[in-house]
């Protein structure tokens, strides 16, 4: 790994290893091998499984791919029961012993069982899991389709990408967060900043930020249109992975090399980062919580694999304790897997956020992309922990969805309309 | 190769950072593609799915197809007969999306100029737009070899069962990348 004299980004390095090459060049098309495919019952087993059997192909690695149901559970229909059952019966078929049900969202999944690891090269069914990234591992979403083949031959394809580095000096003040940096920095890059290469997130802002929040920030690496983002593994990644059971492994040489060919660098104070909002129908439209005045809100949303994961939970229990939300708003929580939910209720984090009025929903995707029983009705304004406020995705089209950090979404609760959430602290 | 025909296809035009909700909304994801296309735009353009004819080239801003990795966002075009997705960029994720279901997309800096309703005819291998309305023809990135490859041969699933009856695919290799722990 990494015993080219050649200066590399980690990406590189993760790319050369998984191509059998000792170096990569960014812009180099090359055919990797992958150790780990993770599907998800939308676009995995119902997807997947009839192109199998048109192929006759079997499962290249069975012990190297995971399913996780998250996006049609609980199901809510007879659709979604089949959808559900098609992902229960193919992984016994195929032999896929890794298969969480209902456990929650599957990058949180497969993060709390310890299956990604740095330096390795791996594909999601989902746009979320470049979620992966903060434990050092190339890691990137796919379709259906991509997939098939991922299955059938155990490799992909990939231009080798050029390394983005976004640096984050200092330290976040209090009630700011990993969310704000990533709406922040949608909206000064854009959608399509990350122009689909590597994002490398570093800084002592970075080094600072917990495993989940460093999954936040590699998680919104879909929203600022990167391929992957990367934080370089340390010990708060091997000390995740210890508690996950994960011992045989290491971070030693899965960091930038000085001098490895970077795209270009930005850097950033965290210290005077103020939390941030965006408005209705993107990511990239974002200003201070600050400045938004008198934004009065219906719904106030913790959910998502980006925004209800322990972390962000404990976030919205700082602001929330002791207090009961806005009588005009519903505050709706779906915890980010079931681990994270039991943890969250022996801490009393549960109680804290149902004490201010939320309402409990099932430990999945739910209403983010629109697919669980709760909908966003025509003209309700909400303000959401998740990635995504594109027009009607949620719900009505008529809906508008504003973005903020659980500090932000569990503040403007409170309030009734959107608040900046240092007020509450 | 000419992906729409040579009388080319009436355009559709949307704007910058198009989404894959856009194209294949959540709510409608359990359905088949036929109950996906059906409401394919519905929340920019109601008057698309029904009036698309087989043929017409969709018209993209920067970013087409950001978003989700769902790729009936792509499926959904192919379904209502587009022949071509022309843009001044396009999100890498649902690049790849394309190529793999056999939907020729063309990056092209001056898709701005193209107007809705113009006809126009896509040349996939000269990566040229003719836009035989205005009489101009837009120069687009060249698309690299294995994709052209790829939609010649009707997308991935055709070129692997290709492949894999040629023997140039085996279903379950033997060789392994070492570990990366």
């Amino acid at each position: 790994m990494g015993s080219s004299a050649t200066p590399q980004t980690i990406a590189q390095k993760i790319i050369a290893r998984a191509s059998g090459r000792p170096a990569v060049t960014p812009g180099e098309i090359v055919t990797c091998r992958v150790d780990l495919a993770m599907m998800q019952d939308s676009g995995g087993p119902r997807r997947v499984k009839p192109m199998l059997d048109r192929l006759g192909a079997r499962v290249w690695d069975p012990e190297k791919v995971v399913v996780v149901t998250d996006h049609f559970v609980p199901p809510v229909d007879e659709d979604s029961r089949r959808i559900v059952q098609i992902a229960r019966d193919w992984t016994k078929e195929a032999g896929v012993r890794r298969f969480h049900d209902a456990e929650g969202i599957c990058h949180v999944v497969v993060a709390e069982n310890g299956y990604v690891k740095p330096g390795m090269l791996a594909v999601g069914g989902d746009s979320h899991s470049v979620t992966g990234g903060a434990f050092g591992a190339y890691m990137f979403g796919i379709g259906s389709t991509e997939m098939l083949g991922v299955l059938v031959t155990g490799e992909i394809w990939l231009c080798v990408p050029h390394t983005i580095r976004l640096r984050w000096d200092n330290r976040l003040e209090p009630g700011v967060s990993a969310k704000d940096m990533m709406l922040f920095l949608c909206g000064h890059l854009g959608m399509d900043g990350g122009k689909y290469q590597a994002i490398e997130y570093a800084g002592a802002a970075v080094s600072a930020l917990s495993m989940q929040e460093r999954m936040t920030i590699c998680n919104m690496t879909a929203e600022l249109g990167g391929q992957a983002g990367l934080v370089a593994p340390d010990e708060v990644t091997l000390q995740w992975l210890e508690q996950a059971g994960v011992t045989d492994v290491s971070a030693a040489g899965w960091h930038t090399d000085h001098g490895a060919p970077i795209l270009h660098e930005k850097v950033f104070d965290a210290r005077v980062l103020e939390p941030q909002v965006a408005e209705p129908h993107s990511p990239a439209r974002t200003r201070p919580a600050s400045t938004f005045q008198d934004v009065r809100i219906d719904v106030a949303y913790i959910g998502a694999c980006t925004g209800a994961k322990l972390a962000d939970l404990r976030m919205a229990a700082e602001i929330l304790k002791g207090h009961r939300v806005a009588s005009h708003v519903r505050l709706l929580v779906a915890p980010a897997s079931q681990r994270d939910q039991a943890i969250a209720r022996d801490e009393g984090i549960l109680q804290v956020l149902v004490d201010a009025g939320a309402e409990l929903l099932p430990t999945a995707c739910g209403a983010c992309a629109g697919y669980g029983a709760y909908r966003l009705e025509e003209d309700v304004v909400a303000i959401s922990t998740t990635a995504r406020n594109f027009k009607g995705r949620m719900g009505a089209s008529s809906a508008q969805i504003y973005l903020g950090s659980p500090y932000t979404v569990a503040a403007s609760a409170l309030s009734g309309k959107i608040a900046d959430p240092r007020e509450l602290l | 190769m000419i992906s729409s025909t040579r009388e080319g296809g009436r355009a559709w035009v949307v704007g910058n950072d198009l989404n894959t909700d856009m194209l294949a909304p959540g709510f409608a994801m359990k359905l088949g593609i036929e109950g996906i296309a059906r409401h394919c735009l519905e929340a920019v353009d109601p008057a698309f799915a029904t009036g698309v004819q087989r043929g017409d080239v969709l018209v993209g801003g920067r970013n087409f197809g950001t978003g989700s990795s769902r790729e009936q966002a792509v499926g959904v075009l192919l379904h209502l007969g587009i022949a071509a997705v022309v843009a001044v960029s396009f999100a890498g994720l649902y690049y790849r999306n394309a190529f793999n279901l056999g939907l020729p997309l063309l990056v092209c800096p001056e898709a701005g100029t193209i107007r809705a309703g113009d006809r126009v005819a896509v040349d996939l291998d000269a990566a040229r737009v003719h836009n035989l309305t205005q009489g101009v023809v837009l120069t687009c990135e060249p698309v690299p070899p294995h994709l052209l490859e790829m939609v010649r041969e009707g997308g991935l699933l055709a070129l692997l069962e290709k492949r894999i009856k040629s023997g140039a695919v085996r279903s379950a290799p033997t060789g392994r990348a070492p570990d990366a722990a």
